[in-house]
C-alpha cells in the first residue's frame, strides 16, 4: 500500500463531507497523516465523533446535509473558524442508489439527485467562498484543491443502477464547469472516479461470491480497491504536485473502464 | 437511392464489412471500386454486386503500399470519372500475448491497419481536393479503440490510432469541404469472429459484454457508413460512432441468453 | 420513408430544432406527436405538419409533471393506437457565474433537461412496451434524448447546463442497458450550436459570437437545424440497428479542436 508523504499536507486546513466512515474516512487518515488539520461533516453523528476521536487533535466533526445550504455554509464557517484558512475540501457525501430503471420513483430519484449532484454543488460554492476569502488573508496561498467524488458509474452502468450513475455523470460534468469557472481564484477543481472498493457499504457484495465474481473478472487487477489506495489518489490530487491537473476525472478502477470482454477465468 | 451519381472506393471490400459497405453503397446508386489484397475471391465480390462489371470494379490493392492505394484512386477515376466517397475499411489482427509480440508482427498490423488508412485518406482526400467537390472519408476503427483486449496489442494500439487520425484529417481537409469520420464496430457477425465464437466459452464472453444481446451484421455497419456519407451527416466531423450493440455503456455483465 | 407508419412523440416540439425533427420525421413517414408548454406554438406546429401532409397532434406538457409526462404517452397511445420513437428535447438554458448561482434556478435546470427527460424516458419505454404487446411483427423503439457538446466540455457563465447534459449522457446509457430486451434502443444526440430564433437573435445582439464559432469549429458556422434533424432520422431507423447507449455529437468537429482554427482575413 502507498506510503503517506510526510508533511505533503502541513498546515492546510482541509473539510472532507461524508467523512465520518468508509472511502471518506480514508481520505480524513491519510490527510491528517500528511499533516494536515481536517473538519468532517457527515449526517451520521455517532460514527463522525467516533473518526473524530480516533483521529486525534487535528480533526473535529461538524454535522451537516449536504443537501441544505445553511448546514454547508456552516461547515465551511467552521472550518475558517478553528484554522483561520481553507486549502482542499473532498466533495464526498453521496448515496448509492439502485433500482431497475422502470421502477424507479421520482422521490428516490429527487432524493438521490439532491444528495449526490445539489450537494457537491451547495459544497462547492461554498468551499470556493472560503478558499477565495483564505487567498485574501495569505499573501503566499499556493492555491486550494477541490476534489469530487464521481465514480466509474460516471462512464459505465450497470443493468438496474438508476439514479446513481445518473447522479455521477452530473458530478463529471460539475467539476468541469466548476474548474473552468474557479480558475481565475486559483482554485483547482478535479474528481476522482473510484471502480468497486472494499467497504461497509459494499459489505454484502463481498460476501456473496457470485457478485464478488463478477466484479473480479470485470476488473484487470481481478480485485477490488482498499479505501486507501483510493485516499492516495486524493491526496495526490489535492497537493501541489497536481498543480497542472483541473477539470479532470481520474479514474482509480483497476483496469476496469478499458477492459473489452473480461478477464479470462 | 441516396447515392446516385456518386463513386466510391472501398478497401478490404472482398468479404465482410467492407464488402457489405461496397453492395450497400451501389444498392444506393453509387459506382464502387472495391479493393482487397483477396485477389482469389475479390473479382467474384465485385461480380456479386454487379455482374455486368459496369457499376462495381475490384482492383488489387494492398494498402501499405502507396502505388496500390494510387491505382486504387486512379481506377476510379479513369473508370467512373471522379471520387466522392472513400472507406478505408482494411485491417488485420494478431492474436498474440503482448510479452510474446514480435516486431514483425508489430509492424505488419501497423502498416496495414494504420499506415494503411493513412495512405488511403490522403490519396483520396488529394483526389477529391483536386476536384474541388464536397467528399467523405470513412475510417473504419473498433471499440477496441477506447477499450482493450489484452491478446491483440498492435490491432488495439492501431485503432487508437486511427481515432485520432480520424481527428487530424477532419481539421485538416475541413476547408476542403472533406468530412473524415470513422466507425467504431462492437461484435460483428464476420467470417473472422464466426470462427472465433465457435467456442462456445469465447462468444459467452461476447454476449455477456453485448446488451443487445446478438452480434451485429456487416450490413448494420455499412449502414453507419451510408450515414457519414450522405448529406444526412453535414455536421459530423472528426467523429467516431459505436455501433456496439451497447457494450460502451456497459459496467459489469448482462445475462447470456443460452440458444444455439 | 424511413419510418412509414411509425408515430413519434417529440418534447419541447412546438418550435427550433424541436419542430425539425417534426417536419423531417414527418416527411419519412411518421405520425408526430408534439408536446411543449406552449400551446399556442404547439397548435400552429401541427398546422404546420399538418399542411404538409402528415398526422399530428398537440399535447400540452410541462415535462417537470410526472402527471403530465404519463398522460401524454397515453393520450398518443389512444389517439394513434402505438408509439415508436421518442425525442425528449424539450429544456432549457441558464447562465450564472457558479458562484451567483442560486439553488433554485440550479433545481429548475436539472428538474427540465435531466429529471424531464428521466419522467419522458419512463413514460415512453411503458408505451413501446404497450405497443409491443398490440403489434405483431413490432420492429422495436428508440428514444433519443438531446444532449449537448455542453455534456463534454464547458463554457465560462453556464453552470446547471452542463451538469445536467453530463447527466442526460449517462442517462442515456442506462435506459439502453435497461430497456435492450424490451426492443427498444435509448441514444442521445450532442449538437454544437444550431441556428433557431434563439440562437439567430444571440448572433444578432453578440457581434463576437460568429467569430468564436469560426474559431472553435472546423467547420466554421452552426448547424442548420435539418442537419440536426438529419441524425435523428438515421437514429430512428433501423439504419442504427447496432447503436445503442451512444451520444453521436453533430458539432462541426468542434471536440477534435485542441486550440483554435486559424483567424481568417
Amino acid at each position: 500500500m502507498s506510503a503517506f508523504v510526510p508533511g505533503r499536507h502541513a498546515g492546510k486546513s482541509i473539510v472532507v463531507t461524508g467523512g465520518a466512515r468508509g472511502i471518506g474516512l480514508a481520505y480524513a487518515q491519510r490527510l491528517v497523516a500528511e499533516g494536515a488539520r481536517v473538519v468532517l461533516g457527515d449526517i451520521r453523528e455517532e460514527d463522525g465523533r467516533a473518526a473524530v476521536a480516533a483521529l486525534g487533535s487535528a480533526a473535529r466533526f461538524v454535522s451537516c446535509d449536504v443537501t441544505k445550504k445553511a448546514e454547508v455554509d456552516a461547515l465551511m464557517a467552521e472550518a475558517m473558524r478553528a484554522h483561520g484558512r481553507l486549502d482542499v475540501c473532498i466533495a464526498n457525501a453521496g448515496v448509492v442508489s439502485h433500482s431497475p430503471f422502470l421502477e424507479t420513483t421520482e422521490e428516490e430519484w429527487d432524493r438521490v439527485m439532491a444528495i449526490n449532484v445539489k450537494g457537491v454543488l451547495l459544497t462547492g460554492q461554498a468551499a470556493a467562498r472560503a478558499m477565495i476569502e483564505t487567498r485574501k488573508r495569505l499573501s503566499d496561498w499556493k492555491g486550494g484543491a477541490i476534489v469530487n467524488i464521481a465514480s466509474v458509474n460516471a462512464v459505465v452502468v450497470q443493468h438496474g443502477a438508476v439514479p446513481y450513475p445518473v447522479s455521477k455523470g452530473a458530478v463529471h460534468l460539475l467539476t468541469r464547469s466548476m474548474a473552468i469557472h474557479l480558475a481565475d481564484h486559483k482554485i483547482r477543481v478535479v474528481a476522482i472516479g473510484p471502480g468497486p472498493t472494499k467497504t461497509a457499504m459494499e459489505a454484502a457484495v463481498l460476501a456473496d461470491p457470485a457478485k464478488r465474481r463478477i466484479r473480479e473478472i470485470r476488473t484487470a487487477l481481478r480485485r477490488m480497491a482498499e479505501p486507501e489506495e483510493v485516499a492516495a489518489v486524493a491526496s495526490f490530487l489535492a497537493s501541489e504536485e497536481a498543480s497542472y491537473i483541473t477539470g479532470q476525472t481520474l479514474f482509480v478502477d483497476g483496469g476496469r473502464l478499458v477492459l473489452n470482454y473480461m478477464m479470462p477465468e | 437511392m441516396r447515392l446516385k451519381d456518386k463513386v466510391a472506393v472501398v478497401t478490404g471490400a472482398a468479404r465482410g464489412i467492407g464488402f457489405a459497405c461496397a453492395k450497400l453503397f451501389a444498392e444506393e446508386g453509387a459506382k464502387v471500386v472495391l479493393g482487397d489484397v483477396m485477389t482469389d475471391i475479390g473479382p467474384a465480390s465485385a461480380k456479386a454486386i454487379d455482374p455486368s462489371g459496369q457499376r462495381a470494379v475490384f482492383v488489387k490493392c494492398d494498402v501499405g503500399d502507396p502505388k496500390d492505394v494510387q491505382a486504387l484512386i486512379d481506377t476510379a477515376v479513369s473508370k467512373f470519372g471522379k471520387l466522392d466517397i472513400c472507406v478505408a475499411n482494411a485491417g488485420i489482427n494478431r492474436v498474440k500475448d503482448f510479452l510474446d509480440v514480435t516486431l514483425d508482427e508489430w509492424s505488419e498490423v501497423i502498416r496495414v491497419n494504420l499506415t494503411g488508412t493513412f495512405l488511403t485518406g490522403q490519396a483520396a482526400a488529394r483526389q477529391m481536393a483536386k476536384q474541388g467537390t464536397p467528399g467523405a472519408i470513412i475510417n473504419m476503427s473498433s471499440c477496441n479503440a477506447v477499450m482493450a483486449i489484452p491478446t491483440i496489442t498492435a490491432y488495439v494500439a492501431s485503432k487508437g490510432g486511427i481515432n485520432q487520425l480520424t481527428r487530424v484529417m477532419a481539421l485538416s481537409l475541413a476547408a476542403k469541404n472533406i468530412r473524415v469520420n470513422a466507425i467504431g464496430p462492437g461484435s460483428i457477425s464476420t467470417d473472422m469472429v464466426k470462427v472465433v465464437a465457435k467456442d462456445p466459452s469465447v462468444r459467452r464472453a461476447q454476449m455477456a459484454r453485448t446488451p443487445l444481446g446478438r452480434y451485429g451484421e456487416p450490413e448494420e455497419v455499412a449502414r453507419v457508413a451510408l450515414f457519414l456519407a450522405t448529406e444526412d451527416s453535414s455536421y459530423i466531423t472528426g467523429q467516431t460512432i459505436y455501433p456496439d450493440g451497447g457494450r460502451l455503456a456497459l459496467n459489469y455483465t448482462v445475462p447470456v441468453k443460452d440458444d444455439a | 420513408m424511413k419510418l412509414k407508419d411509425k408515430v413519434t412523440v417529440i418534447t419541447g416540439g412546438a418550435t427550433g430544432i424541436g419542430l425539425a425533427y417534426g417536419r423531417r420525421f414527418a416527411k419519412e413517414g411518421s405520425a408526430v406527436v408534439i408536446a411543449d408548454v406552449r400551446e399556442d406554438a404547439g397548435s400552429a406546429a401541427v398546422k404546420t405538419l399538418e399542411s404538409a401532409g402528415a398526422r399530428a397532434a398537440f399535447f400540452r406538457c410541462d415535462v417537470t409533471k410526472k402527471v403530465q409526462v404519463d398522460a401524454l404517452f397515453e393520450g398518443a397511445l389512444s389517439r394513434f393506437g402505438r408509439v415508436d420513437c421518442c425525442i425528449a428535447n424539450a429544456g432549457v438554458v441558464h447562465d450564472s457565474d457558479f458562484l451567483d448561482l442560486e439553488e433554485k434556478d440550479f433545481e429548475r435546470v436539472m428538474d427540465v433537461n435531466l429529471k424531464g427527460v428521466f419522467l419522458t424516458g419512463q413514460a415512453a419505454a411503458r408505451a413501446m412496451i404497450a405497443t409491443r404487446g398490440r403489434i405483431p411483427d413490432w420492429k422495436g423503439g428508440v428514444i433519443i434524448n438531446i444532449s449537448s457538446t455542453n455534456a463534454v466540455v464547458v463554457q465560462h457563465g453556464q453552470v446547471a447546463y452542463p451538469v445536467s447534459k453530463g447527466g442526460v449522457n449517462l442517462l442515456t446509457k442506462v435506459m439502453a442497458i435497461s430497456l435492450a430486451d424490451d426492443g427498444i434502443r435509448v441514444v442521445a444526440i450532442g449538437p454544437g450550436p444550431t441556428r433557431t430564433e434563439m440562437l439567430d437573435n444571440v448572433i444578432k445582439n453578440h457581434p463576437a459570437f460568429m467569430k468564436n464559432v469560426s474559431l472553435r469549429t472546423p467547420l466554421r458556422r452552426p448547424a442548420e437545424v435539418d442537419e440536426i434533424a438529419g441524425v435523428a432520422a438515421f437514429l430512428a431507423s433501423e439504419d442504427a440497428g447496432y447503436i445503442t447507449g451512444q451520444t453521436i455529437y453533430a458539432e462541426g468537429g468542434r471536440l477534435c479542436l485542441n486550440y483554435m482554427m486559424p483567424e481568417r482575413a
